[in-house]
């Protein structure tokens, strides 16, 4: 049996960078449909939605498709920053903040939502901008939820496999993350790296939702 | 001098109406707002304070133009230095109570008057907590001390003793006037308690369906009924109890219980929980069903 934790770090690096450009567009995004009175609201909500209720295979195919060196969207890309998409981490990167979004855009619309919008028409008052308000008073204050959507995006991104077998493949190293590794594994009868593989996956998923738990009943308890 | 000149359409329970608002308040004076429940009071306070835009007119004060719709001039409310005390306080809950005043002081402002402030208020021993521990009077403390760290032209107040009960409100009143006459501050307040108005105001603008119906000093606004030495009041009858041949009717009056001897004929027309007009005449309470 071999032990290879390549598979391993190839989720985590996947899913710390996905959460990572999640939260520098997420959070903004989140931001802005809690304040902004569009009437295109439901539809951007609705887009934002769509990962949780469609067949990860439904996406991975779409992507597939804009994704090949023969589409515009591939071929934009390629010529543009020298990246192919198709069977690559970057490729990877891309569907995972595209299939992780609501995981994160849900839980920190729903915190600037519940906040009372005197507590920024406050701080208009006393004479901060938007910026200023933003970081001192919104994000502050939503902290539970800023934490809950980071680490549900996280491990939803450690959990992908529909839309990874889709578009990334099984190649080692570049696409091979530790779900499609286990999958592999089973259909090559490898049960012990299979278990090996899973056993990780779990015992990381439980501890990083218990953290999540605790701090919150922390945080929870300071306010009240 | 503060130049106010406001329309605004509104909407409200019973249908729309227009806001419509001329008024002029000197610097220094302390003015309020006066008038039932949805008569625009609000509005026009957050018009002021820029949180808010009025469809016409301007505002000018001290000579800057802080919204002139007609020139298309929005100051947005940074610009305006004002101080503004929201009815829920609205205090940043991840801030101490110092933090929350060092926050509101300006650029430049001086280091001195938030430890002024806490000194003033009262706040030393709890400068360190979160304003979820604090009680509401605590709160509402901190709030406007807030609102005067930010070093305002002007102060904004929105029915800043609504939550608080009767003996905290009388201390608070106080506060309020002594730290308004401190600083010498140009001073807004909605209010719809006769009481607060006549204990801190200098000027009072009752606003009716959004109209200025009447604007002048406490007594010239509201003295002309009181003047003749009759009192009326509006009441909930609480109860009808005999007492030998007459009957002791027991009546909420804002929030103070009043008990008044009824004939018998003047309680048979009446039931709890009816609303009641109580005048005197001659001496004699009289009791009218309204």
């Amino acid at each position: 049996m071999a032990y290879d934790f390549a598979p391993l770090l190839l989720t985590f690096k996947l899913a710390g960078l996905t959460t990572l450009i999640l939260c520098l567009i997420g959070i903004p995004f989140a931001y802005w449909l809690s304040v902004t009175r569009t009437r295109l609201k439901p539809i951007w909500e609705t887009l934002v939605s769509m990962p949780l209720v469609l067949p990860p295979s439904v996406l991975g195919f779409y992507l597939l498709l804009a994704f090949s060196p023969q589409h515009w969207f591939g071929q934009f890309v390629e010529r543009a920053a020298g990246i192919r998409l198709a069977f690559s981490f970057e490729g990877l990167v891309l569907a995972s903040v595209l299939f992780s979004f609501p995981f994160l855009v849900h839980p920190v619309q729903s915190g600037f939502q519940n906040l009372s919008s005197s507590l920024s028409e406050a701080a208009y008052t006393l004479g901060k901008s938007r910026w200023q308000t933003f970081f001192y008073v919104l994000l502050p204050n939503i902290k539970p939820q800023l934490l809950a959507g980071i680490v549900l995006a996280f491990a939803h991104t450690v959990g992908e496999f529909g839309v990874v077998l889709m578009i990334g493949g099984n190649l080692p190293g570049e696409t091979r993350v530790a779900s499609i590794a286990i999958y592999d594994e089973v259909e090559a009868l490898n049960y012990d790296t299979a278990n090996f593989y899973a056993l990780i996956l779990f015992a990381v998923s439980f501890a990083i939702l218990l953290t999540v738990y605790l701090v919150n009943k922390k945080m929870l308890a300071k306010v009240a | 001098m503060f130049r106010l000149n406001i329309s605004k359409r509104l909407q409200s329970a019973h249908g729309a109406f227009n806001l419509d608002v001329r008024l002029d308040i000197e610097p220094g004076e302390f003015v309020t707002l006066f008038g039932p429940s949805g008569a625009g009071k609000t509005t026009l306070l957050r018009c002021l304070a820029g949180l808010e835009q009025a469809d016409a007119g301007s505002l000018h004060a001290n000579g800057t133009v802080w919204f002139d719709r007609a020139a298309g001039v929005h100051l947005p409310p940074q610009h305006r230095r004002i101080g503004y005390m929201f009815q829920g306080y609205a205090l940043f809950p991840n801030m101490t109570v110092r933090g929350n005043l060092e926050f509101a002081r300006p650029p430049g402002g001086d280091p001195r008057r938030v430890d002024e402030l806490i000194e003033m208020m009262g706040l030393g021993a709890l400068q360190s907590r979160k304003p979820a521990t604090l009680s509401g009077g605590q709160q509402q403390r901190v709030a406007l001390a807030r609102a005067l760290a930010s070093e305002p032209v002007m102060l904004l107040l929105d029915e800043p003793f609504s939550a608080l009960d009767a003996a905290m409100r009388l201390h608070l009143q106080e506060e309020v006037l002594r730290l308004q006459r401190h600083y010498g501050l140009t001073t807004v307040m909605v209010s719809h308690d006769l009481s607060e108005v006549y204990r801190l105001s200098q000027r009072v603008a009752v606003l009716e369906e959004g109209r200025l119906t009447r604007y002048g000093s406490p007594a010239e606004v509201f003295g002309s009924s009181g003047a003749d030495g009759k009192f009326t009041f509006v009441g909930e009858v609480l109860s009808i109890d005999p007492a030998d041949v007459v009957f002791a009717v027991t009546l909420l009056v804002g929030n103070q219980l009043v008990r008044v001897i009824a004939s018998a004929d003047e309680a048979a027309a009446l039931s709890p929980g009816d609303r009641v007009m109580l005048y005197s005449k001659a001496f004699n309470p009289i009791l009218v069903k309204c």
